[in-house]
């Protein structure tokens, strides 16, 4: 199993190189410029900017340079957009609280998305499962950025229970529509992988055998069907977790709640490479992490699957 | 009072093609300590009637009749008054023990919780009585491979271990659903020595469900004769076997291959298997009855008693080849 890992993480460094490598070969290639602005510089300050930054090499120095400072110093060099700012700086603001309300949209969809999938499987048939059925479909058809002009017009405007947007450390009112607004359509997706695995492993012979032993309901269910239900459950949710994470653009665009996502998109517009870069990289080491984790969870869970 | 009492049992699935009639009408009693083998072909309505017993019918389906166990009404039973008698009282094994095991959980654990669960002991207790149940199945060092999981036993070895689990509260009926169907003839051998040992060291009763009269020979004191849900004829194994009473049974009979004989080609019964959700009116084996007379397409057999046997078919007995 530890071999199994070191192994992963080894294979992850090239991933990520080819990750830094393409995503610099793209914004090197798309046409205009960090300093572009509607009123053009004069040429010779542009130079002395460009020079500043070392945009004035040649590509492959660039790119060796940024690589090179990446990986000793962890440094992701300063942002072209923000004045006295690193790219460390951005992130250190953002990342926290998208991690934070990421967090608990994961925790909300898992826990809320697993209940209804196996209350449905259950049920199947019965009111519960219609309404579960129905909660799903209508989660999965409101995407965020239609949920979180929603929630705005109902508890802020209507009710004014919940302020309107912000970020305040990330006290709870100010958690609850972000969490809500990017959890909603995951608990959907989550609900019916659930229901449908659970369907199938209930008419599986094992689970019969456990019936003919006597055992309750109940514990044919939490100790025979669970693990075999959560299984194809896992491998959505390793996805699904970066999602939440990193997706965020609408929820911070929305809730002004000041992630990442929002840096991510307003560098993208202002061309400012290191941030795209920067995020870039964390996002792939992110999906690379968990997947890992998934991986080792599925050891953990079968029994067949040995590294 | 026999052990287990099935009278006109009927079992019927609804599916959105219409209902499928799987059981039409079986009565039949086992004794305590008896074997009765039920044979018939695939979709005869074996399993379904052993199901029904026990409980464990798909959700669309419902049973209706007879059915007790020492006495009490099986068919009325919530699942919780069900919990409380299976595998304490009557277990059952299945046909494929490659799935039958939870392939995510330790042979200890599984074995462990039925006893935690009937007999209330602990699970260091229900283990060392699992080891002792492994043993007694002849699994080869039982105390170190209880602890493995299911894909690290053959098939073979996982039918043992299902027979050991079905066994560990000493329950007075067990239903062997085709056992030794998905297995090879050499393991066959040995799980059918298994069950007879069990059968007289235990004392327990046996329902053997099965397609292969190969198995049944020597094995069951009785034996039920099954088509299309309805029960063919019955009586003592040596009987039916020497002297069949229905053309359903002397087909099956014929149908045997010998390995003493040279016959040339095998012998089959015509035709296809009824179609469970739209039977012949008559008797179900009548289309493809090779002695069927004007009646038998029309009217069903009564199952009468002569005897020690039982039969249901127009034909009179000594017409019968």
């Amino acid at each position: 199993m530890l071999s199994f890992i070191v192994r992963r993480l080894a294979v992850a460094i090239p991933t990520l190189l080819i990750l830094v490598v393409l995503s610099f070969i793209l914004m090197y290639a798309a046409p205009g410029g960090p300093f572009n602005s509607e009123r053009p510089l004069p040429p010779e300050v542009l130079a002395n900017i460009e020079a500043k930054y070392g945009l004035d090499q040649p590509f492959w120095k660039q790119i060796v340079n940024y690589v090179v400072s990446v990986v000793t110093q962890f440094d992701f060099g300063p942002s072209f957009q923000y004045k006295d700012r690193t790219v460390n700086d951005v992130i250190a603001q953002g990342f926290p609280v998208t991690l934070t309300y990421g967090f608990w949209s994961f925790v909300v969809a898992v826990t809320i998305g697993v209940s209804l999938g196996v209350a449905a499987a259950i049920k199947q048939n019965t009111w519960i499962d219609y309404f579960a059925v129905g909660v799903s479909i209508g989660a999965q058809v409101l995407p965020n950025f239609v949920m979180a002009p929603i929630l705005l017009l109902v508890f802020t405007l209507w009710l004014g229970w919940l302020p309107g947007g912000g970020w305040n450390g990330g006290q709870w009112q100010f958690l609850i529509m972000p969490v809500i607004a990017l959890s909603t359509s995951y608990m959907a997706s989550i609900a019916r992988i659930t229901r449908s695995s659970m369907l199938e492993v209930l008419n599986t012979n094992f689970i019969r055998t456990a019936q003919a032993k006597g055992l309750p309901m109940r514990r044919v269910i939490w100790r025979h069907a669970m693990k075999p239900t959560i299984l194809p459950v896992l491998s959505y949710l390793g996805p699904a977790f970066v999602g939440m994470i990193t997706g965020s653009v609408i929820i911070d665009v929305f809730f002004s709640t000041g992630g990442i996502g929002q840096f991510f998109v307003n560098s993208a517009f202002n061309r400012d490479y290191s941030v795209i870069m920067g995020i870039t990289i964390l996002v792939g080491t992110l999906t690379i992490l968990f997947n890992l984790v998934v991986d080792i969870l599925y050891a953990w869970i079968d029994p067949k699957i040995r590294y | 009072m026999s052990l287990l009492e099935i009278e006109d049992l009927m079992v019927t699935f609804t599916t959105a093609d219409g209902d499928v009639h799987a059981v039409n009408g079986v009565s039949f009693n086992i004794d305590k300590g008896e074997t009765l083998a039920i044979v018939g072909e695939s979709g005869s309505g074996k399993s379904q009637t052993a199901f029904a017993a026990m409980g464990l019918l798909a959700k669309n389906g419902r049973a209706s009749g007879v059915a007790r166990f020492d006495g009490k009404d099986l068919l009325s039973m919530s699942q919780r008054e069900f919990n409380k008698i299976r595998s304490k009282d009557m277990a059952m094994i299945f046909q494929d023990p490659m799935t039958s095991l939870n392939p995510y959980l330790r042979v200890s654990d599984q074995m462990a919780e039925v006893l935690m669960l009937h007999n209330g002991v602990s699970k260091k207790a229900a283990i060392t009585e699992a080891v002792r149940m492994l043993d007694a199945v002849r699994i080869p060092d039982a105390r170190a491979r209880v602890t493995m999981y299911p894909h690290e036993f053959s098939g073979g070895m996982r039918q043992r271990i299902m027979i050991a689990m079905s066994l560990l509260c000493e329950p007075r009926l067990l239903i062997a659903d085709e056992p030794t169907t998905a297995l090879d003839v050499t393991v066959q051998a040995q799980i059918m020595q298994l069950l007879g040992d069990i059968r007289k060291d235990f004392g327990t009763a046996v329902i053997l469900i099965t397609h292969d009269l190969g198995v049944v020979a020597g094995f069951c004191d009785r034996t039920l004769v099954m088509y299309g849900g309805q029960v063919m004829e019955e009586g003592s194994t040596d009987d039916i076997f020497a002297r069949p009473t229905h053309p359903y049974t002397s087909g099956l009979l014929k149908a045997v291959p010998r390995l003493d004989k040279d016959e040339g080609e095998l012998v089959t019964i015509s035709g296809e298997p009824p179609d469970m959700s739209n039977l012949p009116q008559g008797c179900p084996f009548s289309p493809r009855c090779p002695v069927q007379l004007d009646r038998c397409s029309t009217q069903r057999p009564a199952l009468e008693t002569f005897g020690d046997r039982r039969r249901a078919c127009h034909l009179p007995i000594n017409e019968v080849t």
